[in-house]
């Protein structure tokens, strides 16, 4: 069954096994780890899984246990992207060759921000410029959790990590979160879209999306962390509707260099007085706490511009703005 | 008992012996980035690939890194893979390559040995190779291009025995065999594919409780590279180490095996002795010095004095038994080096002759020689004066400086 045909119903879902599987070491309220739930949902037929050094390898593979029903490698944190190019030209020539049954197999790459952004670019920009046909997934828990939560390229303007924390005179990060799926897009790669946790239809579409385009796919997915943000465990996947309603993380597709809002962003582009201000998703999180005293909060005036402006940029590749 | 076959000449340097020999061994997946003195290597092969005449997927790679991680992860899909580097491209691999052991890899590198920076050198010794003996890698040190077409053949059944698995490296100096053209003998196309076969996959038991081949297969899942922490990763190591004694007697094995059909041998194929016998002097080398060093033995032999050499062809596994057993009987040892290990006392193949000698009951008097930094040629006048110093040795019945420094301005 093909996206086009598959419901993507509960039902649906429900009925699949699980093949990233419970028992795993992930926090309380992990979205990342619901994220890997969700999209293990999405496989169509023999896959093979290749993660990055960081939350979602640490938590799921402490030897003797593992959690991946399927095949599954980690060699390193910045090289996702050069494994699932191995992976998937030792299966192209070992089938030619006869040496393996002539089935397709699916390969996913999964990184963090660190192994996506900063570390992992070279090797996910090499080898989308190559051409291997895997579908990258991005969990943005937006700073390096499994090392205490450091800041990455991933994370946003203001944010306290440890590394950029908020003191007297540095209010947190200092530079705006970067484009990321904007870049890969630029890179001009079959598919490439964005999705959120709480919009668990939208991101097994499009991750299934993903692994049926043949050649490159890069899907960004919002992933809450709530150890790294400092946020109720309970509210992760709030975290994660607030984030669209906010347009701070709006939801989109770029198919073969064309723009397009997904649903959930189109209402808010239809009806622009459903976006909310962002200060209602900073509140609820301790790594913007300092953001609400009087010495800091022009940022976050600031944040809500940049957010605006990105989000009047998308709406212009989108066609619904000139 | 097989007979030796038919072979053709043809006139190959030593990088393009490599691509030759890995062109017949049936590789699946090759990944690489160039790095001089290394190029030659995948630009012949991406001829090879251009023209239809391999059945390999050619990945050029944005870094090293990348390179070594696709062989790796072809590796482990279940493919044959090789890659090439040399200097700073082997330095950027170095975390990778201690992954690709440590997973248990078998992939085969060939390097053509270069200087480290800085000061930026193209020119070959062994400092990037020596970096790297620690990393859990098979190293087998050639010392002509004919040898190099054989150790990569070679190299593939070494790495790929199911009591081994460990990737392997094959080491030719750079310039000196990477740009050198020599007469090679090729074996015919369908004895090589026949000597390295189908690559063979052990059993082991999976989490589903099923004993099934090792590697990435989605009808028998496995987690490859997972996390161990200090409860299970020493006991990793351990078997890594058990591979590479298991990986002295394969190299022997092969080695024997291959010299049945091919008329070559060296040595034993971990150590290759040049009148060592009766020798009361004698220096160790690796690699394409040996070729000098024989001249000047022969030289020395004629003239009466009882010269020898011991060419360490495979420095990992580090063949201690035989090395104590090749030097026993030796009276003064001249150890010679291709890089440094700055602050150690002396180089690293000195560290370890020296420390072999150490159990043996006569333990000979050892020198250390580095030379031939960053390319610097070694000729046979400074070899000769390095059994003249070894004489002096025996004369004066000690050694008074014990590391030594051959060609240097000072
Ligand atoms: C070359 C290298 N540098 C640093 C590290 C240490 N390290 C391991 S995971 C990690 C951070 C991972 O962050 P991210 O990719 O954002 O994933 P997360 O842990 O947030 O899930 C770091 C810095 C490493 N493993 N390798
Ligand atoms: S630190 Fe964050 S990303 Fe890591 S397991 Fe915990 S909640 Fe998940």
């Amino acid at each position: 069954m093909d996206s086009e045909k598959w419901g993507f119903t509960v039902k649906d879902i429900v009925e699949k096994p699980d093949l990233f599987m419970s028992g795993h070491r992930a926090c309380a309220g992990c979205a990342p780890a619901i994220v890997m739930r969700l999209i293990m949902k999405a496989v169509r037929g023999p896959t093979i899984v290749t993660t990055a050094t960081g939350c979602m390898e640490i938590v799921s593979t402490l030897y003797p246990y593992t959690s991946w029903a399927v095949p599954w490698l980690h060699t390193a944190f910045e090289n996702a992207a050069a494994n699932a190019s191995g992976i998937e030209s030792a299966i192209k020539v070992l089938r030619k060759k006869g040496r393996i049954k002539g089935e397709h197999v699916d390969v996913i790459a999964i990184a963090g921000d660190g192994g996506t952004y900063d570390i992992g670019f070279q090797a996910l920009s090499g080898a989308v410029e190559r051409g291997h046909d895997f579908l990258f997934v991005l969990y943005d828990n937006e700073a390096y959790m499994n090392t205490g939560i450091q800041r990455s390229g991933g994370t946003p303007l203001g944010a306290a990590t440890t590394t950029s924390p908020a003191g007297q005179v540095i209010p947190g990060k200092l530079e705006p979160k970067k484009p990321i799926a904007d870049i890969m897009a630029a890179h001009e790669i079959p598919y490439v879209a964005t999705a959120s946790p709480y919009y668990w239809r939208d991101l097994i579409t499009k991750a299934r999306k993903g692994l049926e385009v043949e050649g490159p796919a890069f899907l960004h997915v919002f992933a809450p962390c709530p150890r790294g943000w400092r946020s109720d465990s309970a509210k992760s996947i709030e975290l994660s509707r607030l984030a669209v309603e906010t347009c701070i993380f709006p939801l989109w597709e770029c198919i073969r260099g064309e723009y397009q809002l997904s649903a959930p962003s189109k209402v808010i582009a239809i009806e622009p007085q459903r976006k909310k201000p962002v200060k209602e998703y900073l509140a609820m999180q301790g790594r913007f706490r300092h953001l609400f005293t009087s010495k800091y909060e022009n940022l976050i005036d600031e944040i809500q511009r940049i957010t605006d402006q990105r989000w009047q940029n998308l709406l212009k590749k989108c066609g619904i703005t000139s | 008992m097989k007979s030796v076959v038919e072979q053709k000449f043809l006139a190959l340097n030593g990088d393009e012996a490599v691509a030759y020999a890995v062109k017949q061994c049936d590789v699946d997946v090759v990944a690489a980035y160039p790095i001089t003195p290394q190029t030659i290597i995948v630009e012949r092969f991406s001829e090879y690939v251009a023209n239809g005449e391999v059945e390999t997927a050619f990945i050029c790679t944005e870094s090293e890194h990348s390179a070594l991680t696709a062989c790796l992860a072809a590796s482990l899909t279940g493919a044959r893979a090789f890659t090439a580097s040399a200097s700073a491209g082997l330095a950027l691999m170095h975390e990778m390559l201690f992954v690709a052991s440590g997973c248990r890899a078998p992939v085969v590198m060939a390097i053509a040995n270069r200087a480290l920076s800085a000061p930026l050198n193209i020119h070959g010794d062994q400092s990037d190779t020596m970096a790297q003996r620690d990393s859990g890698w098979i190293q087998i040190y050639a010392e002509n291009a004919q040898e190099v077409y054989d150790s990569v053949i070679q190299a593939f059944r070494i790495a790929e025995h199911p009591e081994v698995l460990l990737p392997t490296m094959v080491c030719l100096e750079g310039f000196q065999l990477s740009h050198s053209l020599e007469n090679v003998n090729v074996l015919p196309d369908d004895v090589v594919k026949r000597f390295v076969g189908v690559r063979k996959f052990p059993k082991v038991l999976t989490h589903e409780g099923k004993f099934a081949p090792l590697r990435l297969d989605p009808d028998n899942p496995m987690t490859l590279g997972p996390a161990a922490f200090p409860n299970y990763y020493f006991e990793f190591k351990r078997q890594q180490e058990e591979a590479m004694n298991k990986a002295l007697e394969v190299i022997r094995q092969v080695h024997d095996e291959y010299a049945e059909i091919s008329g070559r041998r060296y040595g034993n194929g971990l150590l290759d002795p040049y009148y060592l016998d009766d020798a009361e002097i004698a220096t160790v080398c690796l690699g394409s010095t040996a070729g000098t060093v024989k001249t000047v033995v022969d030289e020395l032999r004629a003239e009466g004095v009882k010269a020898g050499l011991l060419r360490i062809r495979t420095f990992r596994p580090f063949p201690v038994e035989g090395i104590r057993k090749a030097l026993e009987n030796v009276k003064a040892v001249a150890v010679m080096d291709k890089s440094m290990s700055f602050g150690g006392h002396g180089g690293a193949v000195f560290h370890e002759v020296r420390h072999a000698l150490y159990d043996s009951e006569k333990r000979p008097f050892v020198v250390d020689y580095i030379y031939g930094l960053g390319g610097r040629d070694i000729n046979p006048m400074q070899i000769r004066a390095i059994y003249r110093d070894l004489q002096e040795v025996l004369q004066k019945g000690r050694v008074e400086t014990p590391i030594r420094y051959v060609g240097l301005r000072e």
